[in-house]
């Protein structure tokens, strides 16, 4: 018998269903994997080194740009630490606008993660109608906060600005008639034959595994482990708001669609919750060291442009201290460890990625399957790499 | 706050003289321990069976140039059985190396090796210790506080080899 020999393949980095630009050096025997080498870091930016060089507040628009589905979320994890580091508290209205902003960007990044997902198993048709709910979120934004993908909304303290006029009539719109939208895509994929064979029994984790590998988010609850940051470390008065964490039992790809789809629809019952009981208020914090003024006083009144001059400028000295502040994102736990030496830029900000950990489980999920079924379970785990590689 | 923390105080009875240092903010506790100590330690709080920290939520270090010694690596626990969290830090010094725990959450393979390639420092006993998020053959650990935010390079033109 000659001696046996595996083929190596090299899938990616510029590979369509790799979702960016990731790497996987696989091992074949024949058409099974026996192993699979992810490589990152081809979008690695240095983000951790250049928020070591910034104000608080510059920070911001740093974060939007990690995992760039998911930029409400992503401002919303950091401004969490930030406050928490500062012992700050929020206006309730601000409170409540961040959730609305939060759910709608889970909804939206959900959505490019179904669109892509199926487009990546060979279902052309669904992207089209994600896409176009997805845009309707994105229009939301760009009126809200004036950018669509990058929104830089949040603020630390607070949020940028108050809702502009008569957008809450689009957002109940939205809201009203996406579970009709849920139903379409629904139709398209959830007893389709091929689907269903591309995704059951697919890239299957266990529960003990997914949490040694620090699996987090569907991912996570698709494995049968119900923990959501939502309801483990409330935040932003989720408290407040009524929702179930839907889980999974088997693990697979299928249960991870499973668990996105439902989480979709309990994020658009959050949203209708939150602006049916939006409070009125103001909407940034009135501590004056933290808040920049608004900006009709600058305009007249000298105190409030040395004000706005000093926090543009320099920022603010949070005491001496570390935390670490988390938020259920769409892909899983986005957590900040901020480390302040008390001087006005962070001693070093620490974040901490989902989609970094689980990829790393990916070659669990894949070793001893097919080859085809790679790009299947890489389209579960819903990574993106500007986050990955930070 | 910090006497309702039970990895602290389980923690407190099995490594008595392990302690070297504990701090609360913000409702977060964090202890220092020896790094020589770091594997029995996180091992016992994963297998403990009121503890349970069966997930490592985190895994990074800091710098503290020009103090000595240089390093903190610092491990965020997770309790699911507890929902409670709990911060480890070990010091390192420039040039030593640290036990991986690996062996106890695989979740620390990928983690280590980010530490590994941005901080340099090294894991002992780590599967596959290689760079992560640079490529092989980078000079520099561009986290330490003594690397140029714009890079070492920024200001030479860009010459490929022919």
């Amino acid at each position: 018998m000659a001696e046996k020999q595996y083929m190596t393949i090299n899938m990616g980095p510029q590979h369509p269903a790799t979702h960016g630009v990731l790497r996987v050096v696989l091992e074949l025997d024949g058409e099974v994997v026996v192993k699979a080498t992810p490589h990152i870091g081809h979008l690695h930016r240095g983000v951790e080194k250049l928020a070591e060089s910034k104000t608080y507040h510059q920070v911001i628009p740093l974060t939007d740009r990690l995992d760039y589905t998911n930029g409400m979320g992503n401002n919303l994890a950091y401004v969490l630490a930030v406050e928490k580091l500062l012992g700050i508290d929020v206006p309730k209205r601000a409170q409540v606008l961040r959730v609305i902003m939060a759910e709608l960007q889970r909804i939206a990044a959900h959505l490019i993660w179904l669109g892509t997902h199926v487009l990546d198993i060979g279902a052309i048709t669904p992207i089209f109608y994600t896409f176009r709910e997805r845009e309707d979120v994105l229009r939301i934004f760009e009126e809200v906060a004036g950018g669509r993908l990058t929104p830089t909304y949040l603020r630390i303290g607070g949020v940028a600005k108050d809702l502009p006029e008569g957008i809450e009539g689009k957002i109940r719109d939205f809201v009203e008639s996406f579970p009709k939208r849920m139903e379409e895509y629904e139709t398209l994929l959830t007893q389709n034959v091929i689907w269903l064979n591309r995704t059951k029994e697919i890239g299957v984790i266990s529960k003990e595994d997914a949490v040694n590998w620090g699996v987090t988010g569907p991912t996570l609850r698709a494995s049968g482990v119900k923990w959501d940051i939502r309801k483990a470390f409330p935040y932003s008065s989720y408290e407040d708001f009524d929702f179930d964490v839907p889980i999974g039992s088997v693990g697979d790809v299928f249960d991870r669609y499973v668990v996105r789809l439902r989480e979709m629809e309990w994020s658009n019952s959050i949203v209708r919750q939150a602006v049916d009981r939006l409070p009125k208020g103001p909407v940034l914090t009135e501590d004056p060291r933290i808040g920049l003024p608004p900006k009709e006083k600058v305009t007249e009144d000298i105190a409030a442009l040395i004000r706005q001059f000093k926090i543009a400028s320099e920022g603010f000295a949070p005491p001496r201290g570390e935390v670490y502040a988390s938020v259920e994102s769409p892909k899983g736990e986005l957590g900040f460890y901020i480390v302040s030496d008390g001087s006005n830029h962070p001693f070093r900000v620490r974040i901490r990625p989902p989609s970094f950990l689980n990829l790393g489980a990916l070659p669990k999920m894949i070793e001893g399957g097919l080859i085809a079924d790679v790009v299947s379970a890489i389209g579960s785990i819903d990574i993106v790499l500007g986050e990955i590689d930070r | 706050m910090g006497d309702a923390h039970l990895g602290w105080q389980k923690l407190k009875d099995a490594f008595p003289a392990s302690l070297l240092e504990v701090k609360t903010f913000r409702g977060e506790v964090t202890i220092l321990v020896p790094k020589n100590e770091i594997l029995g330690i996180c091992k016992f709080l994963h297998s403990d069976p009121n503890l349970q920290y069966r997930m490592l939520t985190d895994l990074c270090a800091l710098d503290y140039h020009p103090e000595t010694p240089r390093f903190e690596v610092v491990y965020l626990l997770y309790s699911p059985r507890n929902n409670e969290r709990l911060r480890l830090k070990a010091r390192v010094g420039e040039g030593e190396s640290i036990a991986s725990v690996e062996s106890i959450w695989k979740a620390a393979n990928w983690l280590e090796r980010e530490v590994y390639d941005l901080f340099g420092i090294p894991f002992e006993n780590h599967p596959d210790l290689r760079r992560i998020l640079l490529w092989d053959g980078y000079e520099g650990h561009p986290l330490r506080k003594d690397y140029p935010v714009e890079g070492p390079d920024f200001d030479k033109p860009f010459v490929p080899e022919v």
